[in-house]
């Protein structure tokens, strides 16, 4: 806090004068970001509930299924990845976790959020931080925030994969062509992933923003003032494709559990 | 029609100060600069204070009011809550020099450490053309006035005094991205040096900049992290990097 104390500034001790509920925001941050890993994890490590076969609809948290340890059905691309690690087993969910993680961590828009909230750096604006020295992102390990292109490349491989188990799911219940809830809530999925990706900052600065000269390039320019519309709502795109994911794998484990039934519509 | 409202000034210098609470009328459609101007006429004629147009178009008046970085002749009086006290301080960022008025010099500093727009050497005057479409993004950014309000709400030098010497602030970042997105600027290496020399790096997008700024310029979207992603261009993509020693250039059409 040495930074509104420091020599020569108006001598106020109140770290803020702020009289709105400035805390209101970050608290919200942390509770709903805090509530999203605790069942993520839980899922990740349950290892089960992930498929249901009357309807092929797969969780996006095990999409792709990369081991033989996924139950049949799900291993679309053969089982590249280890089912356990020195005796003990892993959950496929585990051994694609780190490319949706990462996007979402190195996402420009989570960053404010988690450094806002749970690094209070600061919690909100013109409210004095905590920390005693600041160097942003100018060391490690948060220099790797640079890195998030190559997570977002990543990302639209998953975003390919999950739209291809949407479209599996078109299915009856005799197996044939058909349609179920199930079907709806992993097309929303895959929908809701997909305006996160094309919102993303990366995305904006890919298809035009690195360019000088826009009038070289008039239909990256097009593209670019499209995206620009999307990236202003990225915010909003990150929490309900979260939220989409997570209501996604929700629905699906209800189903494998059998507490709710899958409604075909035929 | 007049109502009473309470007032809590922030008054001193360098060497210290306190708050000084008055009652004072305030009038239908007035401003906060309006409230302190009569409080000036009428009961402290040495109150220290900075303002020039009230039109929010010098940025000259910027303060706190209730903590937060504002114009004081944009903040209306209508927007605070009947019989709430109101406060105001000088800009907390910055040293003050007394009362409400801050030594803003760190900025002009700042400024003169960014090279300046480069046309083509053979460019002579009046002759520069380019599209609308190539010189808009910059466009946005000229609309700054100036307050530093963006500057002063940064937790980068708000909160850490050291920082100064090393972060040119989130006011100069638009005008670096201004010139990279220029397109007659002929200065390669803007990027490059917005993260050795003017810290880029120490921006961590929290957007409080964009939350305060008069202008509603974009601070962040369109200026700070378009200006991260292309120092990522040339600083650190590995395939970006390959490509440019291939094609012998940094930058791109
Ligand atoms: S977004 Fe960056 S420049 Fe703007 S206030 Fe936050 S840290 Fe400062
Ligand atoms: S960018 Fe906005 S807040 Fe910053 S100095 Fe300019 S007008 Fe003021
Ligand atoms: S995904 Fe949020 S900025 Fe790229
Ligand atoms: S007096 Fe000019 S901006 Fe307020």
């Amino acid at each position: 806090m040495a930074g509104v104390h420091a020599e020569h500034r108006a001598h106020i001790q109140e770290r803020t004068l702020r009289t709105d509920r400035w805390w209101l925001q970050p608290a919200a941050t942390v509770f709903v970001l805090v509530s999203f890993i605790i069942y993520a994890t839980f899922r990740a490590f349950e290892n089960k509930h992930y498929f249901v076969e009357k309807g092929e609809l797969i969780s996006p948290f095990y999409s792709p299924c990369l081991s033989d340890a996924c139950v049949e059905g799900t291993q679309l691309f053969g089982t590249l990845g280890p089912s356990s690690l020195w005796g003990f087993a892993i959950s496929p969910a585990l051994l694609i976790l780190i490319f949706p993680l990462g996007f979402r961590l190195t996402c420009y828009y989570y960053r404010k959020a988690y450094y806002r909230s749970f690094w209070q750096s600061p919690p909100a604006c013109a409210v004095a931080e905590p920390h005693k020295k600041y160097t942003g992102e100018t060391k490690q390990p948060l220099i790797l925030q640079n890195g998030h292109r190559w997570f977002f490349y990543a990302g639209l491989v998953f975003n390919a994969i999950l739209t291809y188990d949407a479209f599996l799911a078109f299915h009856g219940p005799d197996g044939g062509f058909g349609m179920s809830v199930g079907t709806l809530v992993l097309l929303a999925n895959a929908t809701l992933l997909w305006l996160y990706s094309l919102s993303c900052h990366t995305c904006r600065h890919t298809v035009g923003g690195r360019l000088r000269h826009f009038s070289k390039h008039p239909l990256r320019y097009k593209l670019w003032t499209r995206i620009s519309i999307l990236n202003h709502h990225h915010a909003n795109f990150a929490w309900v494709s979260l939220f989409g994911v997570a209501f996604a794998d929700l629905y699906i484990r209800l189903v494998s559990t059998g507490a709710i039934t899958n409604y075909f519509f035929f | 029609m007049a109502r009473p409202i309470n007032l809590r000034i922030w008054r001193g210098n360098k060497n210290g100060g306190d708050f000084h609470t008055v009652t004072v009328d305030a009038n239908e459609g007035e401003v906060v600069l309006d409230v302190i101007h009569r409080v000036q006429a009428t009961q402290l004629p040495d109150l220290a204070v900075r303002w020039n147009c009230k039109a929010g178009k010098c940025g000259s008046c910027s303060m706190e009011i209730n903590g937060k970085p504002r114009l004081a002749c944009m903040t209306r009086m209508n927007t605070f809550a009947e019989g709430e006290t109101i406060t105001v301080t000088p800009l907390r960022a910055f040293p003050v020099i007394r009362d409400l008025v801050t030594d803003v010099s760190f900025n002009y500093k700042k400024a003169m450490e960014i090279p300046s727009y480069a046309p083509p050497a053979n460019l002579k005057p009046g002759e520069a053309r380019m599209e609308q479409i190539d010189v808009e993004r910059s466009q946005e950014f000229r609309k700054c006035i100036e307050c530093f309000l963006c500057q002063d709400t940064c937790h980068v030098i708000r909160d850490h005094e050291e920082n100064k010497k090393s972060f040119a602030g989130p006011r100069f970042f638009i005008r670096i991205a201004e010139l990279d997105m220029h397109p007659l600027d002929t200065l390669r290496n803007r990027k490059r040096t917005a993260q050795e020399s003017h810290g880029l790096g120490m921006c961590n997008i929290t957007k409080c900049c964009t939350e305060v700024c008069p202008e509603h310029i974009r601070i962040t979207d369109n200026a700070i992290i378009p200006m991260k992603e292309r120092v990522v261009d040339v600083k650190y993509d590995p395939v970006r990097w390959l490509g440019s020693k291939i094609r012998k250039r940094e930058d791109i059409s």
